[in-house]
């Protein structure tokens, strides 16, 4: 007979738990930890969005959507991306509206990965692309970005890893972990050198709303050669402080949309309509509600950089997202010891930036999604512990 | 430098206990250049001054709120100046602003009581030269207060501990 366990399928069975998980299991048994570990903002929805949601609910349009999401969310979106990234997308049928930014990720790997096709996905990243490639029967070729570029993607790091095989690149940017950006020079020489090559772009911009420095996001879509062979993705979770709404969605030519909506319909149906209803306020009428929250993490991401520098560890000025990504090699200890020891000796929580890719090795990821207060605590508590550990090796 | 100037404004207006150090982190600049803009703020009447917003009621103090709309004739080349200044120059008053709408000036007060306010009133507001009426309307609760929620619970952190 066989077990339980002899019904999971090969692929599955050889996907690893997120590094991120085991830390949770470890730090969520724990009393009193402190963390800087999370990657959702600790703002609440704005209040307008909420109503809204409620209003809906309360007139009872609890029905589901068409499959691409509510035509109003959709020309909204349209709307939002002609005037945020200067891209001109079909409300009706170039855009889709998903359960988070993840389900858009997974349906683009989806929709154009044959067997054995072969995805770059640059490290250290948000932990969902390589698996995502891998449930398509992709194989994903890890593409390792440098301290040195401050993180970005750069056309050194991708050329010698392109083959015949290579169909898509994603780009996660800014980006979770680093804090990275792509700027308009960054995107443009990268854009150039794809021009000629028959590789997607699945560019992931859900933090798109959130950079620093005067730096505005810039999508590589808006570079009109490459317009048609990138599929755009966003969403609400960051920007708007909706996390649990479950709402993304993903903008691109029509053929490559109509494939994404056919696994969409089959899977999913559609997205939340009450998410829906909520998130066309949020495009209409909150531009002023993500400013203010942007210039609140920007004032925040100063403290902390600040902190780190303070106690003597190297911290790039990280200029998106809302994550810094701080260097621990001089202590000595490896990511996941540091962030193991300062969990069980100090009880605060940072995530290692191996969970992220094995080149986020000797970096930590250190979350400003939390107020001055408690940031100046877990800073004050890193500094005690860093000084301690550098003590210890004489 | 007049960016630096609306952070620090936008800071204390939130809390204004922050030390020069913390914003001086928070805005990426110096503690001297945040001294230094405090200063010629306070210098040029913008910042004027440094309150705590109480919450009374938990409290044993004993008062009512009043507000106050006040209609009154301008005054030939002095339009509403003087008689604001009549008006706020009183300790009771708390707060005057000129209004557009059915009145000219809201007059916000408090008084141990409500004898004491109509006291005031027909005492030495009413009395003043100019002023025609005024509607005297007095405060129950106050929900929300300079963009606080007075009675808010701090709510626990519910996002999980950490998460991708």
């Amino acid at each position: 007979m066989m077990k339980p366990q002899d019904f999971i399928a090969e692929k599955v069975r050889v996907m690893p738990f997120s590094g991120i998980r085991k830390f949770f299991d470890i730090a969520s048994e724990m009393e009193g930890v402190i963390s800087l570990g999370v990657g959702e903002p600790d703002f609440e929805t704005p209040w307008a969005i909420r109503e809204k949601g409620i209003y809906n609910l309360e007139k009872g349009r609890t029905v589901y959507s068409s499959n691409s999401g509510l035509m109003e969310l959709r020309e909204e979106i349209s709307k939002y991306l002609q005037r945020k990234i200067n891209c001109t997308y079909c409300p009706k049928d170039e855009i889709i509206v998903t359960v988070g930014a993840s389900e858009s990720i997974d349906l683009a790997l989806r929709a154009v990965i044959n067997a054995g096709d072969e995805v770059l996905v640059p490290e250290p990243s948000y932990v969902s692309y390589k698996p995502c490639v891998s449930m398509a029967d992709g194989v994903p070729v890890v593409v390792n970005t440098k301290a040195e570029n401050n993180f970005k993607l750069t056309v050194d790091d991708i050329k010698d890893k392109i083959t015949p095989k290579t169909k898509a690149l994603i780009l996660p940017f800014p980006n979770n972990p680093t804090g990275a950006i792509m700027e308009e020079g960054d995107i443009l020489s990268l854009a150039e050198f794809l021009k000629d090559k028959d590789i997607l772009v699945i560019s992931d911009e859900i933090y798109s709303e959130l950079t620093y420095g005067g730096k505005k996001h810039v999508s590589i879509a808006s570079v009109d050669y490459m317009r048609d062979k990138t599929v755009v993705i966003n969403g609400f979770s960051k920007a708007y402080a909706m996390t649990g709404w479950r709402l993304g969605y993903a903008a691109g030519p029509k053929e490559i949309m109509s494939a994404m909506v056919k696994i969409h319909q089959y899977c999913i149906m559609c997205a939340p309509t009450t998410s829906q209803h909520a998130a066309v306020e949020a495009l209409k009428n909150c531009d002023e509600d993500v400013e203010k929250m942007r210039r609140e993490y920007d004032r925040r991401r100063r403290f902390m950089r600040k902190g780190f520098l303070d106690m003597g560890l190297d911290c790039y000025d990280a200029q998106g997202a809302f994550y810094l990504f701080p260097c621990i090699k001089s202590t000595g200890l490896s990511s996941e010891e540091f962030c193991e020891r300062l969990l069980f000796e100090e009880k605060v929580a940072v995530v290692p930036g191996t969970a992220f890719g094995e080149c986020g090795e000797g970096f930590i990821r250190c979350s400003y999604a939390y107020s001055v207060e408690e940031i100046r605590i877990a800073l004050e508590i890193i500094a005690r512990f860093v000084e301690r550990v550098k003590k210890e090796r004489g | 430098m007049q960016n630096i100037k609306t952070e620090i404004l936008e800071i204390l207006e939130k809390n204004s206990r922050v030390s020069l150090e913390d914003m001086a982190a928070m805005l990426g600049a110096s503690v001297d250049e945040v001294a230094a803009a405090m200063d010629s703020m306070e210098k040029d009447n913008i910042i004027c001054g440094y309150t705590t917003l109480v919450n009374w009621d938990k409290t044993d103090k004993e008062f009512v709120t009043a507000m106050i709309e006040v209609k009154v004739t301008p005054q030939r080349d002095r339009g509403f100046e003087k008689i604001a200044e009549r008006i706020y120059l009183f300790d009771e008053v708390k707060a005057v602003y000129l209004m557009a709408g059915a009145y000219d000036l809201l007059v916000m007060m408090d008084g141990k009581n409500i004898s004491e306010i109509s006291s005031f009133i027909s005492n030495k507001l009413s009395p003043i030269d100019n002023v025609l009426s005024t509607a005297t309307h007095f405060v129950l609760k106050k929900y929300k207060d300079h963009g606080v929620v007075i009675e808010k619970k701090r709510e626990d952190d519910e996002r999980m501990i950490v998460t991708p």
